[in-house]
């Protein structure tokens, strides 16, 4: 359908536009090893912690579902929404490693009723919206068992 | 005692969706709470207006804009941010001038005018706005972030949707008597259930709705109210504490909680530490209340407020609302004015409004919904990026 387009990041920065291990793109203070996404580059953000060294990693690409939701209607603008509008799941996946809640949408076909907190989440790159020369992407949840 | 202000006098426009100008439902809110106290317009040496970003520069500038429609009196103005909390600001300005001897009375309003539908960034594209990315690239509405807490009672706590409908026919009969509410519906639980569903588990009549409205407070100094009222409320507390970090629990407007990789989680985590500002001010705890004014943004939502204030403990609330106790009637009613689910939200003016609800209360002038014999009455409610909100009433 959409082949001939360009794909091109949604946002800049945010994730690796890799198809075979996409990750989202945080830092990590190099002082206290918190981690931040969005990416902090400022300073630490842990009012413990002076470091100021702020360093680009890859977030762990499999967590665990820790709640979700849908849209049964489209959202408003600045959000473009397909017509006909179909509704999607809303994931917030819990990163073992990064000790963090991470949301994201869930990719198309999965509905509500096949998800349960605790499943196995994973991310993949997917298609926000198109406009005539590009498909934008974004990063998804997709359950590891579908 | 020391830092207790008194609250002199009371006023709201009704809220609705009157499709007229913010300022007309303030002026309106303000000139009821002069009446209530007793006062005239030019007694009144510092207004502070709760801001609101949905009307224009008018609404930035909210306590100047109230100013000029009362009529330019040459009084100080502030006007306060904080979302939803935004009338807690208001409130904490006007009661810190006072407490610090800046002035002996003061003049706090809060009103909006609110679009159809779901809340929406203010426009303009902004990549480095949270607010604008959570819509531009989730498609995250605030009923997504609603329906993430009440998916996460149902998996903790095993919550179910008939639990989430009791909240909102239970603040619905609450509301059919009050005046000020928009919706005096009493609605049953197939009302509830069989709405449509919005964000899952939240059907539309779970949901709360953007209103127009105004509320307006007359606060004082001790000293002052005893000249001017034999039957003084007094505000023990005001809490507007921000998270500790790290905020483990995701938030509006954003994307990720905070990382407890460099620190471990807090004690009372944030919505926790809420109440407890406000109890730890006034001295009380939850123990001491008569009733409570939560922010039901959600009938799920109001299930978890329960828990952050104190009234039970996790995983409880479920069945302190089938006990009956946060019923009117009930050890300590909940919403009594009916809640979010009855006025829906007019943002600067909601934290506002919940404090004139329990003014009235605590004078037994809640006619339909009075909580006899109440005494201490505490809100609660949150602003997004980081606002806690919590005021402790008393007589």
């Amino acid at each position: 359908m959409s082949g001939a387009k360009a794909q091109v990041a949604a946002i800049e920065g945010w994730f690796r536009m890799d198809p075979d291990d996409p990750r989202l793109l945080g830092t990590q203070c190099q002082a206290c090893h918190t981690y931040f996404f969005p990416k902090e580059t400022l300073a630490c953000r842990n009012p413990s912690c002076d470091g100021t060294e702020l360093k680009e990693v890859p977030l762990s690409r499999r967590g665990r579902l820790w709640s979700f939701t849908n849209n049964c209607y489209p959202p408003p603008a600045p959000f473009v929404a397909a017509d006909p509008f179909e509704p999607y799941a809303v994931a917030a996946v819990e990163l073992e490693e990064e000790k963090m809640v991470v949301l994201g949408q869930v990719v198309a076909g999965v509905d509500v009723t096949e998800l349960a907190a605790g499943i196995e989440m994973e991310l993949v790159l997917d298609t926000l919206f198109e406009d005539d020369d590009n498909e934008f992407m974004i990063w998804k949840w997709r359950p590891v068992a579908a | 005692m020391a830092n207790e202000v008194a609250v002199l006098g009371v006023g709201m426009h009704p809220w609705g969706k009157w499709g007229r100008n913010f300022v007309e439902y303030g002026v309106k809110a303000a000139r009821d709470a002069l009446r209530d106290a007793g006062l005239e317009w030019q007694d009144i040496p510092f207004i502070v207006g709760g801001q609101t970003i949905r009307n224009g520069y008018p609404g930035y500038v909210a306590g100047a804009t109230f100013a000029q429609a009362l009529g330019w009196s040459g009084a100080q103005v502030a006007s306060t941010y904080g979302a939803c909390a935004s009338g807690t600001q208001a409130i904490n300005t006007a009661r810190a001038h006072i407490l610090a001897g800046l002035c002996e009375v003061a003049l706090v309003v809060g009103a909006d005018a609110a679009p159809k539908g779901f809340f929406a960034p203010a426009g303009g594209a902004r990549s480095d706005d949270p607010d604008w990315l959570r819509f531009r690239l989730l498609g995250a509405t605030n009923p997504v972030y609603f329906g993430l807490y009440a998916r996460r009672r149902m998996e903790l706590y095993g919550a179910t949707e008939l639990d989430f409908a009791k909240v909102k026919v239970k603040n619905s009969m609450h509301g059919s008597a009050n005046p000020n509410a928009r919706y005096k519906k009493t609605y049953t639980v197939d009302d509830v259930l069989q709405s449509p569903m919005v964000s899952d588990p939240l059907r539309l009549l779970q949901i709360c709705a953007t209103s127009d409205g105004g509320a307006a407070l007359v606060l004082s100094s001790l000293e002052f109210a005893k000249k001017h009222t034999s039957r003084p409320i007094t505000i023990a507390a005001v809490s507007t504490v921000t998270p500790r970090y790290p905020n483990t629990v995701i938030e509006m407007p954003n994307f990720a909680t905070d990382s407890a990789v460099g620190v471990g989680v807090p004690d009372t985590p944030f919505k926790d530490s809420i109440a407890k500002g406000a109890y730890e001010q006034a001295g009380l705890g939850p123990e001491d209340l008569d009733l409570a004014e939560v922010y039901d943004l959600s009938s799920a939502l109001e299930l978890d407020w329960y828990e952050n204030i104190g009234l039970c403990k996790p995983g409880e609330a479920e069945r302190l609302l089938n006990d009956g106790a946060t019923t009117l009637g009930g050890r300590v009613p909940v919403n009594p004015s009916g809640g979010l689910g009855c006025f829906g939200e007019a943002v600067p003016a909601q934290a506002i409004a919940q404090v004139c609800e329990l003014a009235w209360q605590l004078r037994g002038d809640a006619s339909g919904r009075q909580v006899e014999g109440a005494k201490v009455g505490l809100t609660v409610n949150q602003g997004l990026f980081g606002h806690g909100s919590s005021v402790i009433v008393k007589r």
